[in-house]
């Protein structure tokens, strides 16, 4: 198929991350609307509150998309866990000393690509389906996270909770920063032959084979790449809220899962969307702070999310040709 | 030796039951009595239920990511509404199996992926079980506290539960027509298509027995836990589905044990407590199951019978 005689309009209805985008708008508008009316927090702020909490859903859910572009039945779901894992190790590292900042990234990236090599092993030599295997891993990791952390909170360095503050205009240093990472991921899948094995894997594992890229390597790149996002973001959610916690990563289960669809990657595997992922991390939080200002209860919040979920899915989800 | 194979896989969730069971056994002898039984596999009663929806899902080759939530918002439902309207509970039973069947002949029409589609739903029953019990609260109907608390004759109430469980997945997969032309579904649905059964008819009926399965299980999780909590039951969705795996169940749909998946669910239950016999900090309770299943799994890939002619 060639794209040549699309116009750019039509490219972009074609785009699989258009609809997400186009909801982020409609619910950005509503939520400063409802502020405006009811004195709540302007434009400005609540973009800067939305990008904050936007970037942590992003750098998972781009490991996530990883995953699932290559092939179905893969997902990684012991994100949570690392994320936990990594937020106890990482601040153990640090010592709440600036000096040691570096290390403790180190550290956190590190132990969550540890685990992402260790899902690997567990699909490819021990045959276990991905799921079933990262959800073993999970349970695993999480054992060490408590019993590493004991329940011990370690506040972060000043430094680092101060960098995770600091704003250019409305806009948080660290959302540019994984901006310009997704930039990096978009380079990586389009321009690598790491991002066009990943597609030919998830489209057909077994004629990528026998094209002769090398399966095996590539997923276990995925793997570990999405391991070490996480391991990352976990660093930095316990920098950002004062200290690790157990807990810090329950939500990205099924956030990163739903975030990812939403932005138009496909579950069947084999296409990305990478726009898709800010867009829909932006109106997953956007959605729920809208809720939250029109005084919806926690309950009607979680439904009402739910039934966007299932529409934004029945909308817009391809047929899939398999 | 193909058969001796396949027999194995089918039952490796039983050794690995009896396995944990008799290492339970070699340091209290208790645990093999009927208090002990009853004690140690409580836990399992509404987690046998669960995986008996997740079966159903699995058998077509879907993957159910909303059983917990559900069955957290059906035992909330018979904690907060079924004591005092009793028929309004079952108009709202009737309706969340109604919306099940509707996911799932969406899923058939719109060909969308039952993941996306069922964690979606999740969100859904998660937010009505918020409005009903915001606050773990409710009472559970005496009939079903007093069930749970039946001490039937010779036979352990969780192993009572666990034989009827069996009994009726092994009824709807093996015995009737529906459960031969579900899992020939599951395998081909091509096939079952030309031979003039409706796709569309049997992924309805598998998505209402699912629901239907959700919400017997969460009426026994209220009998046992005598109130509703709205995140109470969110792990079965991964318990039940690797329980169905742990069965010798395949995701490609069409390959479902129902004997397997019970002893499955009684495994992974018996995974949390298996410690608590070898002095073992319970730091590490969590990271059994996750060892359970890459054990047994790994045995299953190293006995090497896939399932698939060689």
């Amino acid at each position: 198929m060639s794209d040549t005689h699309y116009s750019p309009w039509n490219r972009l209805r074609n785009s699989y991350s258009l609809s997400a985008w186009v909801a982020t708008g409609v619910v950005l508008v509503a939520t400063t609307l409802f502020n405006a009316g009811k004195g709540g927090p302007s434009l400005g702020p609540l973009l800067t509150t939305a990008l904050s909490f936007s970037t942590f859903t992003v750098l998972v859910s781009l490991g996530q998309m990883l995953v699932i572009t290559s092939g179905p039945g893969n997902i990684d779901l012991s994100i949570p866990s690392v994320i936990a894992l990594s937020g106890a190790l990482s601040m153990g590292a640090m010592q709440s000393s600036n000096g040691l900042i570096a290390l403790g990234i180190l550290v956190a990236l590190s132990s969550g690509m540890a685990v992402g090599v260790v899902n690997f092993l567990l699909i490819r030599l021990l045959k276990i389906p991905p799921i079933i295997a990262t959800m073993a891993s999970a349970l695993i990791v999480l054992s060490c996270a408590i019993a590493y952390g004991r329940g011990m909170r370690t506040a972060p360095p000043a430094l680092l909770a101060e960098m995770l503050v600091t704003r250019i205009g409305y806009v948080p240093v660290f959302s540019i920063f994984a901006m310009a990472l997704t930039l990096l991921v978009w380079l990586l899948l389009t321009r690598t032959i790491y991002g066009r094995a990943l597609c030919a894997i998830g489209q057909n594992r077994n004629a990528a084979r026998l094209a002769g890229v090398k399966t095996d390597f590539h997923v276990l790149l995925t793997y570990a790449i999405s391991g070490a996002l996480a391991g990352l973001t976990g660093c930095l959610i316990a920098s950002y809220s004062g200290g690790n916690s157990l807990d810090q990563g329950n939500e990205y289960l099924l956030l990163t899962v739903a975030v990812v669809v939403i932005g138009g990657t496909s579950v069947a595997g084999g296409r990305a969307s990478l726009g898709g992922i800010w867009g829909g991390a932006l109106f997953m939080f956007l959605l729920v702070a809208l809720l939250n200002t029109a005084g919806a209860s926690a309950g009607l919040r979680t439904l009402l999310t739910g039934v966007i979920i299932v529409m934004v899915a029945a909308l817009t989800e391809r047929r899939q040709t398999r | 030796m193909r058969h001796f194979r396949a027999h194995i896989t089918r039952l490796l969730s039983a050794i690995t039951f009896a396995v944990l069971l008799g290492l339970i056994y070699r340091n209290q002898s208790l645990a093999l009595s009927y208090l002990g039984l009853t004690l140690l596999l409580g836990a399992s009663v509404p987690i046998v239920f669960a995986t008996l929806a997740q079966m159903m899902m699995v058998s077509v080759g879907d993957l159910d990511l909303s059983i917990g939530p559900f069955i957290s918002m059906s035992a909330a439902i018979g904690a907060i509404i079924l004591p005092n309207s009793p028929w309004l509970a079952a108009l709202l039973y009737v309706l969340a199996i109604g919306v099940y069947v509707f996911c799932g002949v969406l899923i058939h029409v719109r060909r969308l992926s039952s993941i996306v589609v069922t964690l979606g739903l999740s969100f859904i029953w998660l937010g009505f079980a918020l409005l009903l019990v915001p606050s773990p609260g409710g009472q559970a109907p005496q009939y079903l506290v007093d069930l749970m608390t039946w001490q039937p004759p010779f036979v352990p109430l969780p192993v009572l539960f666990a034989i009827l469980a069996a009994l009726i997945g092994y009824f709807i997969f093996n015995i009737t027509v529906f459960g031969t032309v579900v899992r020939g579904f599951g395998g081909n649905p091509k096939v079952i298509e030309r031979s003039g059964r409706s796709s569309l008819g049997i992924h309805a009926a598998v998505y209402a027995l699912a629901g239907v399965f959700g919400i017997v299980s969460g009426l026994l999780l209220l009998g046992q836990t005598t109130s509703a909590d709205a995140n109470q039951a969110t792990s079965y969705t991964l318990i039940s589905i690797a329980s169905v795996i742990l069965g010798g169940g395949e995701f490609v749909g069409g390959k479902i044990y129902a004997l397997g998946s019970v002893f499955g669910a009684l495994t992974m239950t018996l995974a949390t407590s298996f410690l608590n016999f070898y002095q073992v900090s319970s730091d590490w309770q969590v990271a059994m199951q996750g060892i359970i299943l890459i054990v047994a799994l790994s045995l299953r890939t190293v006995i090497g019978y896939s399932g698939k002619p060689a």
